[in-house]
């Protein structure tokens, strides 16, 4: 199994955990990923914000540079993953994207390469037999609130993954490591996203009602694949202590952290020394595989 | 929390402007505006709808009525997180998300107001860093962030943490296809000139 593999800005700043945990996950379990060489930013919300062609050259940059390393794409972070679905479906459904793209970027580019998120890749190509034959440790039951936020799930007829409204894919992966997967209402709630700086007095409402809500279904952690939705739900975590005076102490931990550390990988290979909730309970909960 | 279903009082002011902005909204988005019926799923559904004064529906209503630039100074413009449920969740296959994309970008080309918490100069910080490193560079999109708007000291407390645990990078990201990056950023503001 070999991919290009982008890791996305936040991977050599606020989300160097999530890059660390995916290549660790990924060489356990015989997945090879190589970088394109110059990858760039995907331009993010602020890119789709201020222009069309801009929020749709960006990421084309890199996906033309996959192209020609003949591999299939995998990205792991929820936001640049959304970003390059949005650009292959606007380039292959008009005509005047397309020209404005290759006018943009100096490439003609089709849209044809395939992106994948590395929650796909861990589903579909691995498997959750594989994963299952793999593990050295059970979640042993821990209460874990799955939550994808927005830009893996939407817009669906873009990124095709799962269910828009009820998404299973991440309640799978906990189910297949021995966790208790929790039925909960906020699994695609908001988290406020890019406006964590701009307006964190949204951000901090939105995530204290998910936060919240996840303590209310009984979680004892919520696990998450983009690195907006883990930053905004740990830290803004300290705001709604300080503004509200709620203490939810919940952490907050990348799936590829939580499928590591069933794998046997140490705690410090996966970033977990990162996270500003502590996730102390998490790694309590976990025994070794009969 | 505004009632979602009464109290949507409109105000049309007269002195619009030459070109409408629905009709722009077409043009940039291909969306047809007359296809919304009010049924208020977009709301219903907005995660800051309860906050905005305006919510996504009523912004869809303005539409209709072709108002002005007042339009443009709309709360929600600002507060809309991009999460695209209105999208997702509206029966006549609307792209709200879009239309509010839209006019996010007619309000920074026609100078309006930039709102609370100033999202065009973050969108500009972050996107200046992109252009001169091909990446983003959080250290200096913060700093600018901040310098402009004014808020210096919000979450500072929380700078030595996320020094200590490295979870910002210090120094600026290397290995990317700048070239590339500086082309599509002078190419599309080329065709954004060329397009007024």
């Amino acid at each position: 199994m070999r991919y290009a593999y982008f890791p996305g800005c936040s991977a050599e700043s606020t989300a160097r955990d999530m890059h660390q945990s995916t290549l660790a996950v990924a060489q356990s379990l015989g997945i090879q990923l190589a970088e394109p060489k110059g990858w760039t930013c995907c331009g993010a919300t602020a890119g789709h914000q201020t222009d069309r062609v801009l929020a749709v050259a960006l990421p084309a940059a890199t996906l033309i540079k996959v192209k020609d390393m003949g591999l299939d794409l995998v990205v792991n972070c929820a936001a640049c993953y959304n970003r390059m679905k949005v650009a292959n479906h606007e380039i292959t459904t008009s005509e005047q994207v397309r020209a404005q793209v290759a006018e943009a970027t100096g490439r003609d580019y089709d849209g044809s390469v395939k992106v994948r998120h590395f929650l796909e890749v861990l589903l579909d190509d691995v498997g959750t037999e594989a994963i299952a034959a793999a593990l050295r440790s059970s979640l042993a039951g821990l209460k874990v609130a799955s939550y994808y936020g927005c830009l893996l799930v939407r817009p669906n007829e873009a990124t095709g993954f799962d269910d828009p409204e009820n998404p299973t894919s991440l309640d799978r992966l906990v189910a297949a490591v021995g966790g208790t997967a929790l039925d909960w209402p906020h699994k695609v709630e908001c988290c406020g996203g890019g406006l964590s700086m701009s307006r964190t007095d949204v951000v901090v409402h939105l995530t204290n009602n998910i936060v919240a809500m996840a303590k209310a279904a009984g979680a004892e952690c919520i696990v998450v694949s983009c690195p907006m939705c883990q930053i905004n739900l740990d830290m803004r975590q300290l705001d709604i202590a300080k503004i509200k005076g709620i203490r939810h102490d919940m952490p907050i931990l990348y799936v590829t952290q939580l499928l590591g550390l069933c794998l046997g990988i140490p705690a410090h290979k996966l970033g977990l020394n990162k996270l500003m909730v502590p996730p102390d309970r998490v790694l309590k909960a976990i025994v070794n595989a009969a | 929390m505004p009632s979602l279903v009464t109290d949507m009082t409109i105000v049309i002011s007269k002195n619009k402007s030459a070109r409408s902005i629905a009709q722009r909204v077409r043009e940039i988005t291909g969306v047809d505006l007359g296809t919304c019926y009010q049924c208020k799923k977009c709301t219903s559904g907005c995660p800051v709808s309860g906050l905005a004064k305006c919510p996504p529906s009523e912004m869809m209503r303005r539409l209709h009525l072709d108002l002005g630039d007042e339009l443009l100074d709309s709360d929600i413009l600002w507060m809309c997180v991009s999460c695209e449920t209105c999208s997702t969740r509206c029966p006549m296959g609307i792209d709200v998300a879009a239309v509010m994309d839209a006019l996010r970008r007619i309000a920074m080309e026609r100078g309006a107001a930039p709102g609370e918490g100033n999202v065009p100069l973050f969108n500009k910080a972050f996107l200046t860093t992109v252009q001169a490193f091909g990446r983003t560079y959080d250290l200096a999109m913060i700093a600018s962030y901040k310098l402009g708007s004014r808020k210096l000291m919000a979450d500072t407390e929380k700078f030595p943490t996320m020094l200590a645990k490295r979870k910002i990078a210090l120094l600026p990201p290397t290995g990317a296809d700048r070239k590339m990056v500086r082309r599509i950023f002078k190419k599309t503001k080329e065709n954004k000139a060329a397009d007024k």
